[in-house]
């Protein structure tokens, strides 16, 4: 009994962990059909920027460094995010593979710049006083920073349901997104639309090094670890759908969790990729579809 | 009468509530040409799609020479010997007129012939090219070609594949009077020829001038079907066409 | 005919052409790189030749499927691997244990994965075969259900750092982040003698060619026609009768069985098999040897691996963390401003000086592998009627 809700905690925090790098994507790629690989950069500038401030302030005001760091890393990704968009993103609407190729190539120059300013070394930050530690429920420990990484990741999802439901803007997101030539005779003006979107999408991913910060050493390579998960479970949620990304990162998380326990690691990594290539056979659009009348476009 | 081609029965294509096709039924024999003309939005489009499988019809069964198409898959369903064309020609633009027409030609051929390089033209090949006119583009690539002349290509992609089944999509949208005249002229022939045809078209002059057989669709049903005569003199037409003012002009025209 | 009298100027001699070219490139390396270059700069080359023909892949599921293959890496790991195994089996000798798999304490026989690969008869067709056959069923469950464009290089490439991970997992059976090195010999020849190694050299340059040539007629034949086609409208493909699966995963396999072959050569070259040589980050590198060669022209498809990793070494030799920015700027530049490479920019440069002699220099480095091949192979006599 034990094992299992540990393994569900340790499943959920994955899970978190992979929501939270996905969310950003669930914009970029899900909406706008741009594949960015330098979002594991952007995560990178979200946790360097939690060292930064942390570094200024100094160690006796971690709570309060760390609590600002969460706007600030938004700010910073999502400003990278819109240069990005303005140099080089807007010349390849509709050529997502190329989008891929350039924006890794862009990863590689910002990896360097890192290293660069920060030092090939790993730094590292250190949680706040409230996050050290944590509780036991049931016989499991359940550490405060992976705890409140979850509180994270449910924030920014109830953020982001109601700013797209409820706010004029998100409602102009998802009318671009569901049929841009529609939305743009309506009068939204979708090159604006596409900025903030990929605005808020890059954001995402400073909110998501953050918390990644939390869980070890940061470096110019940590985005590495997380882009292609993130991908995936994009890829598995159906394109452009918060829910389904929600479902597709507690569905890998608990495999992983589960898989991992009783063997090793990599049998795990092996064994997610290979169910996500048979649930790929049933459903290869992903969780959630969107509904559109016809198939032929 | 000869024996039957194909048979469309109690055929449902739904988009969630809207039927595009609700409940058809039509019957082709073999030689046939058969001209299906209706409003827009009459699901003339739809029907080609679902017999080629481009969308999957929710009920109903689609029988080609005895053999049920519902359930197979596109390529599998062009190899028992069904061609179409698209409203929107689609030709391969980086490939050349010829090779455009050769790899159409090419598609019975096992997998290991595919692998070899084309050894000078085949005679289908030179013959199809010639019979649409672009014997002189041929080595051209297809991207260069005019609106008009990609869509003879199609039409030679689809003839060279001897098709048993041929269905056009609107064959002469945007072509010229003699290119028009020259098409309808290339539809009796192949249908003379052994292959049953079924025509989409929008162009009421085109049909009066090479139908024999009619069927008008609306809101995805049949409406009549019968020679070009009666179908001018059916009332149901007239209203199903002079209702709709953007098709006014034409129903008058075809009417008159 | 007057289009195509300019296409086809009577009596050039197209097909020999490319013979030309061809046989100007193969004395380049086979006589002219020898003589030139030290025996360390030779087995450099050796080593870039060995990506040249992973990039002869990458050109024809790339280039002309238009299949962005993300996870290369891993066929090239797998060959390199099988190589790399069956290499230690015989330098450690009859019954003993490679070093290896010594330092775990695990093992006091050859482990059952290891066991096939001492004979080289395993090992060789393993390290094209095995590659294959896992693109050909990753490819087929891809393939068949019509998931393709970024969701089928993510999956190819996640399937890359899935490879990493169980390497790096299972370091006592694999060597872990070291990988498989110090290695001796190779079938006879010692990987460490400079004379070995130019032998080493010639190898990979024949079999470079070879495959070179063997693509060039895949892509020239009709199924490279298709596969063009394909490409370009997979959905009207399929309305002329032809199943896209098949024909994107028969050029998805050649390009495994490629990459295979080419980390099977790169062992005994280099010396090493690690993960670090395959992971996500070199697999996507691969990508850009064949962009900015030319992704739809397999020469400069091979030549871009060469060009790319010998301005790496250079660069890095002298500005060690430059490389990464000016890699980093090569990704930007070549999608945003060469979408067609070298091979691209080149015909525009042909274009602009205007008429060059038919076998003038610059034809010559545009040995091009896809030009269509009109009516080049030979004149056809309906062609001589009209």
């Amino acid at each position: 009994m034990d094992v299992i809700f540990n393994q569900l905690f340790v499943g959920l925090s994955i899970a978190s962990i992979l929501l939270l790098v996905a969310l950003g994507l669930t914009f970029t790629f899900g909406q706008m059909n741009v594949i960015n690989m330098a979002h594991g950069e952007f995560i990178m500038a979200g946790a360097y920027t939690t060292y930064v401030l942390q570094t200024a302030f100094g160690t006796g005001l971690l709570t309060l460094s760390f609590g600002l760091a969460l706007p600030a890393a938004f700010l910073v990704a999502g400003t990278l995010g819109l240069i990005l968009e303005f140099l080089v993103i807007r010349r390849l609407y509709g050529r997502p593979l190329d989008t891929l190729l350039v924006t890794w190539g862009v990863g590689l120059m910002l990896q360097q710049l890192a290293r660069d300013i920060f030092g090939a070394q790993n730094v590292s930050v250190s949680a706040p006083g409230v996050l050290n530690g944590g509780m036991e429920i049931a016989g499991v420990s359940l550490s405060y920073s992976r705890l409140f990484i979850i509180a994270i990741v449910a924030l920014v999802v109830v953020v982001i349901a109601s700013y797209m439901k409820r706010t004029p803007a998100g409602r102009r997101m998802r009318a671009v997104m569901q049929n841009r030539s529609l939305a743009s005779v309506s009068g939204v003006r979708t090159r604006r639309v596409d900025r903030t979107t990929f605005f808020i999408g890059s954001g995402l991913a400073g909110v998501a090094g953050v918390g990644i910060s939390l869980l070890g050493a940061v470096g110019p390579t940590i985005g590495l670890n997380y882009i292609i998960d993130a991908f995936l479970v994009v890829i598995v949620g159906g394109l452009g759908q918060l829910r389904g990304a929600i479902l597709a990162a507690i569905a890998l998380g608990m495999a992983n969790s589960f898989i991992e326990y009783g063997t090793t690691a990599s049998v795990a990594k092996a064994g997610v990729f290979l169910l996500i290539v048979l649930f790929l056979q049933w459903r290869p659009q992903g969780l959630v579809v969107q509904a559109r009348r016809g198939l032929a476009s | 009468m000869s024996s039957v081609m194909l048979e469309v029965r109690n055929l449902v294509v739904a988009f969630g509530a809207f039927h595009a096709i609700d409940d058809l039924d039509l019957t082709l024999h073999e030689h046939e040409v058969r001209f299906v003309i209706g409003p827009n939005g009459a699901g003339k489009t739809t029907l080609i799609d679902s017999i080629t499988n481009l969308v999957r019809p929710t009920s109903g069964s689609i029988r080609f020479a005895g053999e049920e198409l519902i359930g197979k898959s596109e390529h599998a369903i062009v190899r028992t010997g069904i061609g179409r064309t698209f409203q929107k020609p689609s030709v391969f633009d980086e490939l050349t007129v010829l090779e455009n027409v050769d790899i159409a030609a090419s598609f019975r051929l096992r997998f290991r012939s595919l692998l070899k390089r084309r050894r000078g033209i085949s005679d289908e090949v030179a013959e199809s090219l010639d019979s649409v006119n672009l014997t002189a583009q041929r080595d051209e690539p297809a991207g260069s070609l005019s609106h008009g002349q990609k869509q003879w290509l199609e039409v030679a992609m689809v003839l060279v594949q001897r098709p048993r089944l041929l269905l056009l999509d609107e064959p002469v949208a945007g072509m010229t009077e003699k290119e028009r005249l020259h098409t309808g002229e290339l539809i009796t022939q192949i249908a003379q020829q052994g292959t049953t045809v079924l025509v989409i078209e929008h162009d009421m002059d085109f049909v009066r001038r090479f139908a024999h057989k009619v069927t008008v669709m609306h809101e995805g049903k049949i409406l009549t079907e019968g020679t070009v005569a009666d179908v001018q003199q059916d009332e149901t037409v007239r209203e199903v066409y002079l209702g709709r003012p953007r098709d006014a002009r034409g129903a008058a025209e075809a009417l008159a | 005919m007057s289009t195509m009298a300019k296409l086809l100027p009577t009596g050039t001699p197209r097909p020999s052409a490319f013979l030309v070219r061809f046989v100007i490139m193969a004395a380049t390396l086979l006589l002219v790189a020898p003589w030139l270059l030290s025996d360390f700069r030779l087995s450099l080359l050796a080593k870039f030749l060995c990506f040249a023909i992973i990039a002869v892949g990458i050109g024809l599921a790339y280039g002309q499927g238009g299949m962005l293959v993300l996870g290369q890496g891993l066929f090239f790991g797998i060959g390199g691997y099988a190589m790399g195994m069956h290499l230690k089996i015989v330098d450690a000798g009859e019954g003993q244990l490679p070093d290896i798999l010594t330092y775990s304490g695990k093992y006091d026989s050859l482990p059952a994965l290891w066991k096939p690969f001492s004979s080289a008869w395993f090992a060789i067709p393993m390290a094209i075969l095995l590659p294959m056959a896992i693109a050909a069923l990753l490819g087929a469950a891809i393939f068949r259900q019509r998931i393709r464009g970024p969701y089928f290089a993510i999956l190819s490439q996640a399937l890359a750092a899935a490879f990493v991970v169980v390497l790096v997992g299972n370091n006592a059976l694999t060597g872990g982040t070291n990988g498989l090195t110090n290695f001796q010999s190779f079938f006879g020849l010692s990987v460490t003698s400079p004379s070995d190694q130019r032998t080493l050299y010639f190898i990979v340059v024949v079999v470079l060619l070879i495959v070179f040539l063997l693509t060039r007629e895949l892509v020239l034949g009709r199924y490279g026609r298709v596969l063009i086609a394909t490409r370009d409208d997979e959905d009207r493909v399929r309305f002329l009768g032809y199943d896209p699966a098949r024909v994107k995963l028969f050029a998805y396999v050649m390009a495994a069985g490629m990459a295979g072959l080419a980390g099977a050569l790169f062992v005994p070259v280099v010396g090493i098999i690690s993960p670090a040589l395959l992971g996500i980050v070199p697999s996507i590198e691969m990508v850009i040897w064949v962009a900015l060669g030319g992704r739809t022209v397999l020469a400069w498809a091979a030549a871009g691996a060469v060009i790319v990793n010998w301005a790496k070494t250079s660069v890095s030799e002298q500005f060690p963390s430059g490389w990464l920015y000016l890699q980093g700027l090569l990704f930007v530049v070549v999608i945003l401003y060469l979408p067609k490479g070298i091979a691209g920019a080149v015909e525009h440069i042909r274009a602009y000086i205007g008429r060059l002699p038919p076998t003038g220099g610059l034809r010559i480095l545009m040995s091009s592998g896809d030009r269509p091949p009109k009516q080049a192979a030979k004149p056809n006599p309906t062609e001589e009627a009209a």
